[in-house]
């Protein structure tokens, strides 16, 4: 026989095996995609839909949500440099993580994503936002001094040409990438919702509306977590945040979280209608083990509720700080229930055994690798990081010296 | 041939070459041992019969697995399992798999009236023809042998668990101390060597059969010939090459 297994997973794996309710195959005690696979679908999201909020300003000119554009981007580059750290400390091997890029196979849906992932990091966002900004960068290259100005310049490329008409090509060549930048962050997310929609294994999972349910709740999450972020950095510096753009973005919100229920409401409907074999179990599986993190939390509290407060905020005329305050509490609970949205997708599917006779437990760790800190750690990280690029890259509406944006 | 041409192909030749110490080595060790010819999977497509009514549920083909395939002893861990089905008065069936419980065989169980049929299913993996889990595996560790056996290659396999999720009969699990994915192999490495897998060998009712479904003459085809086989899902187009015969329509 082999040698013992770990003391902390056997403890782990034993507590889950008490708590099976009904007949499960045996090697499924263990749930294999624990919390930093809800942490990772959850982060992509945020960056895809950060980076659709900000692709209306340059590709669709809606010139009140211009103030965040800048901030949208930023948002999108912090989530995204943290997107793939989840997926690599859950892996078994993370040093044999390369030969996902080295020896590639191509039938499977999880290989592509090294590629995706770095076609959107490098061949989008990074050039995109060089180009926002490389005539900020060529300036504040020449204001500063010492260290700063060797980062500015080393960020700036080196460039020096601030002439009217490189700045006219900067322009054409940040709107050329956004028009490019959209079928990918469409390809980012809805692909993640492939990975999980392709799995015919699994009942719960496999729906050819997944794809596009996910890329839904990305836009959602994006756009949410731009305008809480907007919000806070506001209250942050004790300045009034532009109410016309708060506006638009809680009307992109309100349009996008219709068509995410939609959309989410259509996939449930299909389920209980066609009634096929795993509807029984599934029913179990809601009814009990994803109650409340499906029906109270990611309905009600993250969908239902921010839907009303939006329309009652389109439908009666509050003063400003009491829209503002509304807007905050709405994105709030919108990143919430996205956030229990992944969590019901990933661990709910492996809720309830491939047997479709009995349901299984999850239980979260506190400390170490797969653990409920390391996913405060990874999610709190990319707002470290994204205090680090508002330091380095100030948008203008916060820089004073620079002129108010167009 | 021109010259250019033949430098071609030489240049081509030049990795081959350093590889071929070892490749001469692969086969050496994949030899049959004694005076046989070199085992050669193109020649197998190899198979298992399962026969529901002849399973008493000793738990001797889980035990001899573990022991052959240094599965983990915890109950966590199966290359195979054995499941018992009992068929109530009000028709409705309960399972559970014996494999997981404290060996209870010196005890006698009471008699529950409401039981009116039980019955054993071994499980196994299913040896896919069409499997989803080499499907899956981002990186090539998984892969299906020339005579149709699906394999994990631990020096590989990156532990993502992907190929875990993607089977849909549970058959796989993370194996605690290589951090890969592991299943059965119809204990690959007796089968290329003429022997039958633990699990075959040991069953004392022959309630198992492995064969190789390519031969003319062979035990799992006459198996499949005078039984009523069903496979496991076949509404999931897997293709599954363990075939059961007098499957009751309630094992999923």
């Amino acid at each position: 026989m082999s040698g013992a297994i770990p003391e902390g997973l056997y403890e782990q794996l034993s507590h889950q095996l008490s708590q099976v309710v009904g007949f499960i195959y045996p090697n499924e005690v263990e749930t294999q995609w624990a919390i930093l696979i809800v942490v990772y679908p959850y982060i992509t999201g945020i960056v895809a839909g950060a980076f659709i909020l900000a692709s209306l300003v340059k590709v669709f000119n809606v010139v009140e949500v211009q103030p965040i554009y800048r901030l949208a981007l930023l948002t999108a580059l912090a989530f995204m440099l943290v997107a793939g750290m989840p997926l690599q400390l859950h892996l078994g091997h993370p040093l044999r993580a390369y030969e996902i890029f080295f020896t590639p196979q191509p039938t499977s849906a999880m290989a592509m994503f090294g590629f995706v992932y770095l076609w959107y990091l490098m061949g989008v966002l990074l050039i995109e936002i060089w180009f926002e900004y490389r005539e900020q960068l060529v300036l504040m290259a020449q204001k500063s001094r010492g260290l700063m100005k060797g980062i500015y310049s080393a960020l700036s490329l080196y460039s020096k040409d601030i002439s009217p008409a490189a700045i006219e090509f900067d322009h054409k060549a940040s709107k050329l990438i956004t028009i490019i930048g959209i079928p990918s962050a469409f390809l980012l997310h809805g692909y993640v919702g492939f990975i999980f929609g392709s799995v015919k294994a699994n009942p719960w999972w496999g729906s050819v509306l997944m794809p596009i349910v996910f890329l839904m709740s990305a836009i959602v999450s994006g756009i949410a977590m731009v305008m809480f972020i907007y919000i806070l950095l506001s209250l942050i510096r004790n300045e009034k945040p532009d109410m016309r753009c708060l506006d638009k973005t809680g009307l992109f919100l309100l349009v996008a979280m219709i068509v995410d229920f939609a959309l989410e409401a259509l996939d449930y409907i299909h389920r209980i209608y066609q009634s096929e074999e795993s509807i029984g179990i599934l029913a179990q599986l809601v009814s009990s083990k994803l109650f409340i993190s499906l029906v109270v939390v990611q309905l009600l509290l993250g969908m239902f509720l921010p839907l009303l407060i939006l329309v009652l905020v389109r439908s009666v005329r509050f003063n400003e700080d009491l829209r503002r305050l509304l807007y905050f509490t709405s994105s709030l609970l919108v990143l919430v229930g996205i956030f229990s949205m992944r969590w019901n997708v990933v661990i709910g599917g492996q809720l309830y055994s491939k047997s479709l006779r009995g349901l299984m437990a999850y239980k979260m760790e506190i400390t170490g690798i797969e653990s409920l800190m390391m996913a405060l750690f990874l999610l709190a990280l990319p707002f470290i990081i994204l205090t680090v690029l508002l330091r380095l890259l100030p948008p203008r509406w916060m820089d004073k010296n620079a002129t108010p944006a167009t | 041939m021109n010259k250019r041409e033949f430098l071609k192909k030489v240049a081509a030749c030049v990795p081959a070459a350093t590889a071929l110490p070892s490749l001469v080595a692969e086969a050496a060790a994949n030899a049959e041992p004694a005076g046989g010819t070199a085992y050669d999977p193109s020649r197998h497509w190899w198979g298992m019969g399962v026969d529901v009514e002849k399973c008493i549920g000793c738990n001797r083909c889980v035990e001899a697995c573990k022991a052959e395939n240094n599965v983990p002893d915890e109950p966590f861990y199966f290359r195979t399992w054995i499941e018992r089905y009992k068929v109530h008065a009000d028709g409705e069936t309960s399972v559970e798999c014996i494999s997981t419980q404290e060996r209870q065989l010196e005890q006698a169980q009471p008699v529950d009236p409401t039981v009116v049929r039980t019955f054993f299913v071994p499980k196994l993996c299913n040896q896919c023809a069409e499997p989803p889990c080499v499907q899956v595996c981002p990186v090539g560790a998984t892969f299906q042998t020339q005579d149709g056996v699906v394999l994990v290659d631990a020096t590989r396999c990156i532990g993502c668990r992907y190929c875990i999720q993607a089977c849909p009969y549970g058959a796989r699990y993370l194996n605690p101390t290589t951090r890969t994915a592991d299943k059965c192999t119809f204990c690959y490495h007796r089968i290329t060597e003429g022997l039958l897998p633990a699990c075959v060998e040991v069953c004392p009712t022959e309630a198992r059969i492995f064969g190789d479904l390519k031969a003319d003459a062979d035990r799992l085809v006459r198996f499949h010939r005078v039984n009523q086989i069903s496979v496991l899902k076949p509404d999931l187009n897997t293709e599954p090459k363990v075939l059961y015969a007098s499957l009751d329509g309630e094992v999923r």
